[in-house]
């Protein structure tokens, strides 16, 4: 027998002696309000769950739509690479190289994540954190790039951990890095590149840019960004829930960066280079005629390769605060008194003004008096009798004490203005130093005071307020090399406009006696004998400087250790000018140290020329034309891209 | 005592075609959401168990209910004696047991076929009444005959299934006749019960409740479903994406398009006009039902009749409702669009019921 749970009704009706009951249809008449309550609360279900659509279909579709979008497309910049840097003959100075960079969704950012990452990355936390602090006010579908140049480890635990369930915020992407050269080669004319700073973001210059943009920072990578500098892409993929790519739904291909050719020939750079190794100071080297840099180089220098990433604030440090100022770059912006140098345009003011008469000659003692003040000569011995050619030969000093004398310091301005020293000479580089003309309104200008004709005296032998820079003195005898005319020195092939060469109203014969005496310097028992070249007519001007503030520092332990700065300027050839070349040598003591330095450059140039084109050296040369702008030199070899920069600055290829 | 009159002309033609209908739409969307996934096979397995419901709809709706009611208590201790041995027996999936292997690789999912004998047993527990209400002692004998299979289901862990069985308990003993007086205490205790039952449950069961409340709380966890199923129903707009159109459905960010998440895709790829026609589908269904019930022949149809809507109508609200993200992930399938073998079986037998009452409404 079952239990009685298990027997059916009409088995229990039975066991319990009764009839089934016949069950009535009315019952469920009974229960018709009731089920009318269920009808009614059906119908309140389904307005409940329309009204769910309702809300999320109709109401904003637009906001659901957009995140759905979010989900799915997934934006990643395609970083634009620079373009290359090459010299003069086409070859590559700077470069880029392919690396991996990590960035960071801050759509999917969970702070909490960002220990673990910075940790996996070898980043510091609270950089890390200052860093997406400055990108709040970018729109957070911008990724931030966090890290570039992963290494393999690195590389390693982003791909190990970018899954949707540990860290999906983490993106790799490919970046093409700059590759400078090393050992600081043309460091400073090159510059380099860096994220754009918060301070620069508000200035004129950089206000085409964003938050997280590498630019140049310095030298040609700044002065040139926009032509360097390529427009990043992006490629948009569609991604499933797990993150992977599924297809592509848009790119917008970067445009890369176009190449730029510089003047700079890597041969006489490297020579320049070489020669400046373990030494203070700065070389240019430029040719006159068309005022294209040949070389540059500044030392100490720093290598540009450590700013190229996110440069850690610790070697920040270490760099701007070395107080050999490493980053200066002393070819522009080290503003010194030019020393002996400085005599070929003191000589050539006296010509024009006819103070210097063929006939003028003074009597060298070993020193004068002026003023009530003794000026010595740098021979204690005396120079004996000394017309215009011995006198800039031997640097004399009395010579040019009692010529500057006779003109005035405002005679002396005028045609140091007249050769460009006082104010920019208006190079493609930023930051150039202006150096100082004194004058009589100068001094007025600046110090409420007239002029004391005393002062002339130091000023005539390049010394006193007089500063110049390493270029504008190469671009100031350079003029008096093609025979007064100047032209605008520059980096970038074909940058310089044709009217940029200046000619000035001086008499070629002046210009003549001038080159003479410099001549004489190097191959007249002058005191440049030390950049004589074997058949090459080198003429120059050794300079040796004096630092300003030189007798009030004598007594002292700092003034000991200041050693007076060397110079040395040379041209050559003698009458058709190609190449100036300035050394100055921080600390040299005597201008004729400097003179090997121009020496070795002026050779590289030379030698250059005999190995390319040995049988027509110096034969083929056009012939000097005094005061006529020379053509401009065929080009060697052909030039890998042609450039060319309207007066807006828009470049066109 | 029931007659064995039946006809073809007599079957619940506007039930069945409403079926097929809401079936059919289903197995579009199945194949729209998996035919770049690994179920891309689920939409014609579908249709084999759409085809074996028809089947078992018709066996169903030949024997007479009244035979069904007479066997309740067998079908009772036959299911709580399946579900018990789920415990030794059963396939462990995700954590859970819930299916019995049969022969041939198919998977039994005992607790959806325990809802028609539940649906049987209660009908037949209150027809035996002949009451106008229930009493305590009764009341708490239906409940705790509902409550035993609940228990076990609970416990595989199943909460989604269990709960589905609470709409038939509930309708049964509202048509039965319930004093208000209980159903105040009954709302009394429940309110009560609720803060210690969630104590009783799992964390995960837990954490998709909480979830459910404020799904931005943990967007990667329990609420990542639900945003993503509000975001693809969003995403629909009035019109819809389009078939297989559906970026939601299409790149997976919605979980299981297919099955528990199947409106969601949905309302994705066909929009709010796609969602307001088919929800009149199920409307319209549901009325069906009702209008059997009303119809029937005697109490213990209506109960069937009654049970069968109640136990859809809670299926299509929490499902639907979790969808557009009103009620809280459980995993409750939608009935007749979901994947799923046990579920449409289960549907189409409690269907095949309903028609069986109406096949013999004209009789005694």
């Amino acid at each position: 027998m079952l239990p009685r749970l298990f027997r059916t009704k009409s088995e229990s009706d039975k066991l319990d002696g009764l009839e089934p009951k016949p069950l009535l249809r009315d019952d469920v008449q009974r229960a018709s309000a009731k089920i009318a309550v269920v009808q009614y609360l059906a119908v309140a279900v389904f307005l409940f769950l329309i009204s769910g659509f309702w809300r999320l279909q109709i109401e904003s579709p637009e906001e659901y739509t957009e995140r759905a979008e979010r989900n799915w497309i997934k934006s990643l910049p395609i970083l634009a690479p620079r373009g290359k840097i090459l010299d003069r003959e086409g070859r590559v100075i700077v470069d880029n190289h392919s690396s991996f960079s990590l960035i960071l969704s801050r759509e999917k950012l969970k702070e909490e994540h960002l220990k673990a990452i910075a940790q996996g990355v070898n980043l510091d936390y609270d950089e890390l954190a200052d860093r997406l602090r400055r990108f709040r006010k970018r729109p957070t579908y911008e990724p931030i790039i966090i890290k570039e140049e992963l290494t393999a480890g690195e590389l390693a635990f982003v791909e190990s951990h970018r899954d949707p369930g540990t860290f999906p915020e983490m993106e790799l992407i490919h970046a093409q890095k700059r590759l400078y050269p090393k050992d600081a080669f043309a460091a400073h004319v090159i510059g380099y590149v860096g994220e754009v700073s918060e301070n620069e973001l508000n200035t004129a210059e950089f206000i085409d840019y964003e938050q997280g943009d590498v630019v140049g920072k310095q030298g040609i990578e700044r002065q040139y960004n926009k032509h360097l500098m390529g427009i990043d892409g992006q490629r948009q993929v569609v991604v499933d829930n797990r993150g992977r790519e599924r297809n592509v739904f848009g790119v917008k291909e970067a445009i890369p960066g176009k190449d730029l050719q510089l003047t700079i020939d890597l041969d006489v750079q490297a020579v320049a280079e070489l020669a400046m190794e373990g030494r203070r100071g700065a070389v240019v080297a430029l040719d006159p005629r068309t005022g294209e840099i040949l070389a540059m180089v500044s030392r100490p220098a720093y290598d540009p390769n450590r700013f190229a990433g996110r440069i850690l604030a610790k070697d920040w440090k270490e760099i701007v605060l070395n107080p050999e100022k490493p980053m200066l770059n002393r070819a522009i912006q080290a503003q010194l008194a030019p020393g002996s140098t400085f005599k070929p345009l003191v000589a050539l003011a006296g010509l024009e003004t006819g103070v210097l008469t063929d006939d003028f000659h003074v009597n060298c003692p070993g020193g004068a008096s002026f003023y009530g003040r003794y000026f010595k000569c740098h021979l204690r011995g005396g120079h004996g009798r000394v017309d215009l050619r011995k006198a800039i030969a031997q640097s004399c000093d009395v010579f040019f004490y009692t010529l500057g004398n006779r003109m005035g310091i405002d005679t002396i301005a005028k045609y140091s203005e007249l050769a460009g020293l006082g104010s920019k000479t208006g190079i493609d580089l930023p930051s150039e130093a202006e150096g100082v003309v004194p004058s009589s309104k100068w001094k007025m200008r600046n110090f409420r005071e007239k002029w004391y004709a005393g002062e002339t005296i130091s000023v005539s032998i390049g010394q006193g307020a007089l500063t110049v820079t390493p270029l504008q003195l190469a671009h100031a005898i350079g003029g008096i090399a093609t025979g007064g005319i100047w032209t605008k020195p520059h980096l970038v092939i074909d940058e310089a406009p044709q009217d940029a060469a200046r000619k000035a109203n001086v008499q070629i014969d002046n210009v003549l006696k001038v080159i003479d005496g410099m001549h004489a310097v190097v191959n007249g028992g002058g005191t440049g004998a030390r950049a004589k070249l074997p058949g090459l007519e080198v003429c120059g001007k050794t300079g040796t400087a004096q630092l300003a503030s030189n007798d009030l520092l004598k007594g002292t332990a700092v003034g000991r250790s200041m050693k007076d700065n060397a110079w040395f300027v040379g041209f050559a050839p003698q009458d058709s000018t190609e190449i100036v070349v300035v050394a100055l040598f921080e600390g040299g003591e005597h201008g004729n140290l400097a003179a090997p330095i121009v020496r070795d450059v002026i050779k590289a140039y030379f030698d250059k020329r005999v190995r390319k084109e040995p049988e027509s050296l110096l034969a083929s040369l056009p012939a000097f034309k005094p005061g006529v702008i020379p053509p401009r030199p065929a080009q060697a070899t052909p030039k890998a891209r042609v450039v060319q920069i309207s007066d807006e600055g828009v470049i066109e290829d | 005592m029931a007659s064995s009159y039946k006809s073809i002309r007599d079957m619940d033609w506007p039930l069945l075609l409403i079926t097929l209908a809401i079936s059919a739409v289903g197995i579009l969307q199945i194949y729209s959401a998996t035919h770049e996934t690994k179920w891309r096979d689920a939409w014609w397995k579908q249709i084999v168990w759409i085809a074996a419901g028809m089947v078992f709809f018709w066996i169903i709706s030949q024997i007479d209910y009244h035979t069904l009611l007479e066997h309740a208590y067998v079908f009772y201790g036959l299911s709580v004696a399946g579900l018990t041995a789920i415990f030794f027996i059963g396939t462990r999936v995700f954590g859970s047991r819930r299916w019995i292997p049969l022969p041939g690789g198919f998977q039994f999912q005992v607790s959806e076929f325990v809802k028609i004998v539940l649906v049987l047993l209660v009908a037949r527990y209150l027809t035996d009444l002949k009451k106008d209400d229930l009493h305590w002692k009764e009341l708490l004998k239906v409940a705790g005959l509902v409550g035993l299979p609940m228990l076990l289901v609970m416990k595989q862990p199943d909460l989604g299934t269990s709960l589905t069985y609470i709409p038939i308990l509930l309708s049964g003993v509202f048509l039965a006749g319930l004093r208000w007086k209980y159903i105040a205490v009954v709302a009394l205790v429940l309110a009560l019960a609720l803060p210690i039952g969630f104590h009783l449950l799992h964390d995960y069961q837990r954490a998709r409740l909480t979830s459910f409340l404020d799904p931005a709380q943990d967007p990667r966890g329990s609420g990542y479903q639900v945003i993503q199923s509000m975001i693809a129903v969003g995403h629909g707009g009035m019109w819809g994406r389009g078939v297989t159109r559906g970026t939601q459905t299409q790149l997976q960010f919605l979980p299981v398009p297919h099955t528990d998440f199947i409106f969601s895709a949905f309302g994705e790829e066909h929009g709010f006009v796609g969602v307001v026609v088919v929800l009149g589908l199920y409307f319209l269904l549901l009325m069906q039902i009702v209008q059997n019930a009303q119809t029937a022949p005697n109490r213990a149809g209506m109960y069937i009749c009654m049970a069968v809507c109640a136990l859809l109508l809670f299926h299509v609200l929490v499902n639907v409702g979790m969808v557009v993200g009103r009620m809280p992930v459980t995993g409750i399938p939608l009935p007749l669009m979901s994947a799923g073998g046990s579920n449409t079986i289960s549907v189409f037998l409690m269907l095949g019921l309903v028609n069986n009452v109406r096949l013999r409404r004209f009789v005694n």
